[in-house]
């Protein structure tokens, strides 16, 4: 089995440094929400500012060109992180915004074309017409959720959804779901909710024999599974730094060159074009095409140093380790008495996000029990309504693990649940 | 233990045996309030009578800091008029800020929700019965006594 050092990866956390609530031990579980942050990304991020600050791509003086070659080196390096090319990464302000630059350059190719406005070779793909088909799950985080609706209500298309099983996997026995109408089959790698790990393969084959796009929401499995998006064959992925142990502000829209070509631009502005005149516009070619502005340059540096500082570990020994708290974390679960998993019970094909209920309390309550014992849990509904009510809860506790949990965090969870019980005498 | 000041046995009292939760079937006015980070919900219905006191009656789901403060508002302002339950809206907000010091003749039971204040993210949880009875209330028609009508898009923030 592998074993990760923990002791020796909290020492580069500098929050672990502090204490909580009466001068505990922090125990994060909440990495689901979002990481906490090395000093190596820290560093990187403030080196960045102390030598190298410049607005990238524009000016011709020293700073600007090293500004320019970090912002485009940690381009390449976190291209490389998922297999891909350098010029297929698009930087964005987070995963959610990544998923609005697909939904709106959907949007943007359907109103172009209904005025005949020129438009991108290949973006036939992103018109939609009155009756056409978006699809996505019913355990979508609302990022992947909402936009899709949005789209659909300025365009006419319609938008139908993946149910779920009990054990909290896609049902993909309705067929019918995937048929010459779809455009784009939009799914999570990893809910944040349940922790299924969905069988990309399978809907990869049905979208595919119908024509469909694939985009899918990574949020949940970059930062703690190895992903190869050549192997994958999706068109499209998204994710954010801010999971994956980098900075906030920063997310990554992955998708294929020749699907990126087709897509008309999103936000635009300066830099994203090619030649400006009063009367009209053309557009760079992607990456570029769909960075408006000043890129956040710092924050995708400190995104490569994490990057890095996943690759010293290696994704194998992440996803193994993550395996071994998940296994032990749902064995303490399961003896509770009064306590259900929302989601898959075993851990097979599942991520490290359990979400859990207990008879006769309320997660909030529960999450404040385990807050006072210093243990950070996310409570709610998670960004998944839907899933929640497929599930017949109306809110969750959550507990994610990452690189710097060890069964000792495990532990303090459990007996922190026991407490509650014990508190609200449930 | 700091949480006993905030899950006070009489909270945990009203959470446990909420007074009159169950929807009355005359209403003037129904809000629909909901908590969107956490989930908790409350249903709320008001009629307003001859008197201008309105009869209050809801429906909740929520953590126990939501029920058992819904089961106090429902203690402290049903039967009561516009500027009475307002000024006990406002008094709980200013103690929630910890502006001012419980007072038991407005709050009753609800000044033992004070502890509340030591955790923000619990604060909205507190809050959200009564600002569904204001928006409700004013839904309804509330005048003040002063006799000005009162406009509701001032109550939005709990939507
Ligand atoms: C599965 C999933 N999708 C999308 C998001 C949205 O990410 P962000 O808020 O960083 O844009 C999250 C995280 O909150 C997530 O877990």
């Amino acid at each position: 089995m592998a074993t990760l050092d923990v002791a020796a990866i909290k020492a580069d956390f500098p929050i672990f440094k502090r204490t909580v609530r009466n001068d505990q031990r922090l125990v994060y579980l909440d990495s689901g929400a979002t990481s906490q942050k090395p000093f190596q990304v820290l560093d990187a991020e403030r080196n960045f500012y102390e030598n190298h600050n410049a607005a990238v791509h524009r000016g011709a003086h020293l700073l600007a060109e090293e500004a320019t070659d970090a912002f485009e080196h940690a381009r390449a390096n976190i291209a490389g992180f998922i297999g891909a090319q350098p010029e297929e990464i698009v930087f964005t302000k987070n995963a959610t915004e990544a998923i609005n630059l697909i939904s709106y350059s959907f949007l943007n190719a359907t109103l172009k074309s209904m005025r005949g406005a020129e438009l991108p070779k290949g973006a036939e793909r992103f018109v939609l017409a009155e009756g056409d088909e978006i699809l996505v799950s019913e355990m979508e985080h609302h990022a992947n959720l909402v936009p899709w609706q949005e789209l659909c209500e300025k365009t006419g298309a319609v938008l139908r959804w993946i149910g779920l099983t009990e054990e909290g996997r896609l049902d993909l026995s309705d067929t019918g779901l995937f048929n010459p109408r779809t455009k784009i089959v939009a799914v999570t790698h990893q809910s944040n909710l349940l922790g299924t790990v969905n069988d990309v393969a399978a809907i990869v084959k049905l979208a595919k024999s119908c024509g469909a796009l694939v985009f899918l929401d990574a949020c949940q499995s970059v930062p703690h599974m190895p992903v190869d998006v050549v192997s994958l064959g999706v068109d499209f992925i998204a994710w954010s730094g801010h999971k994956m142990l980098g900075p906030l502000g920063i997310g990554c829209l992955w998708g294929k060159s020749e699907v990126l070509s087709a897509m008309p631009p999103f936000i635009s502005g300066g830099s994203m074009i090619e030649v400006v005149s009063m009367e009209r516009t053309t557009f760079a070619v992607p990456p570029k095409r769909f960075e408006a502005g000043v890129p956040m340059a710092a924050q995708a540096v400190g995104m490569s140093a994490a990057v890095d500082y996943l690759n010293a570990i290696g994704m194998d020994q992440v996803a193994a380790h993550e395996h071994m708290l998940t296994q032990a974390a749902l064995a303490g679960l399961s003896d509770i008495p009064g306590l259900r998993v929302i989601g898959p019970e075993s851990s097979v094909d599942r991520g490290s996000a359990i979400s859990f209920v207990l008879e006769g309390l309320h997660p909030h309550d529960v999450g404040q029990v385990l807050d006072e014992s210093g243990i950070a849990v996310r409570v709610g509904q998670h960004c998944a309504k839907p899933a929640c009510l497929r599930f017949g809860v109306q809110a969750t506790t959550r507990a994610t693990f990452y690189i710097y949990n060890d069964l000792e965090d495990v532990d303090a969870l459990v007996a922190g649940i026991y407490s509650a019980k014990k508190f609200f005498g449930v | 233990m700091k949480l006993e000041n905030m899950y006070q046995e009489i909270i945990l009292d009203h959470y446990k045996r909420p007074h009159g939760k169950g929807l009355a079937e005359q209403f003037d006015s129904e809000v629909h309030h909901v908590n969107p980070t956490c989930g908790d919900e409350i249903t709320l219905r008001v009629s307003r009578g001859e008197d201008g006191n309105f009869v209050v009656s809801y429906d909740s789901l929520g953590c126990s800091i939501s029920q058992a403060s819904a089961s106090i508002m429902f203690d402290q302002i049903n039967q009561h008029d516009f500027d009475s339950g307002a000024a006990a809206v406002d008094h709980l907000v200013s103690m929630l800020q910890r502006s001012v010091e419980p007072d038991e003749d407005i709050l009753g039971d609800g000044i033992a929700l004070a502890g509340v204040a030591q955790y923000p993210a619990r604060v909205k949880c507190a809050l959200l019965a009564w600002m569904a009875w204001k928006d409700a209330a004013i839904q309804a028609g509330a005048e003040s006594l002063s006799g000005t009508k009162i406009s509701s898009d001032s109550n939005k923030e709990q939507n």
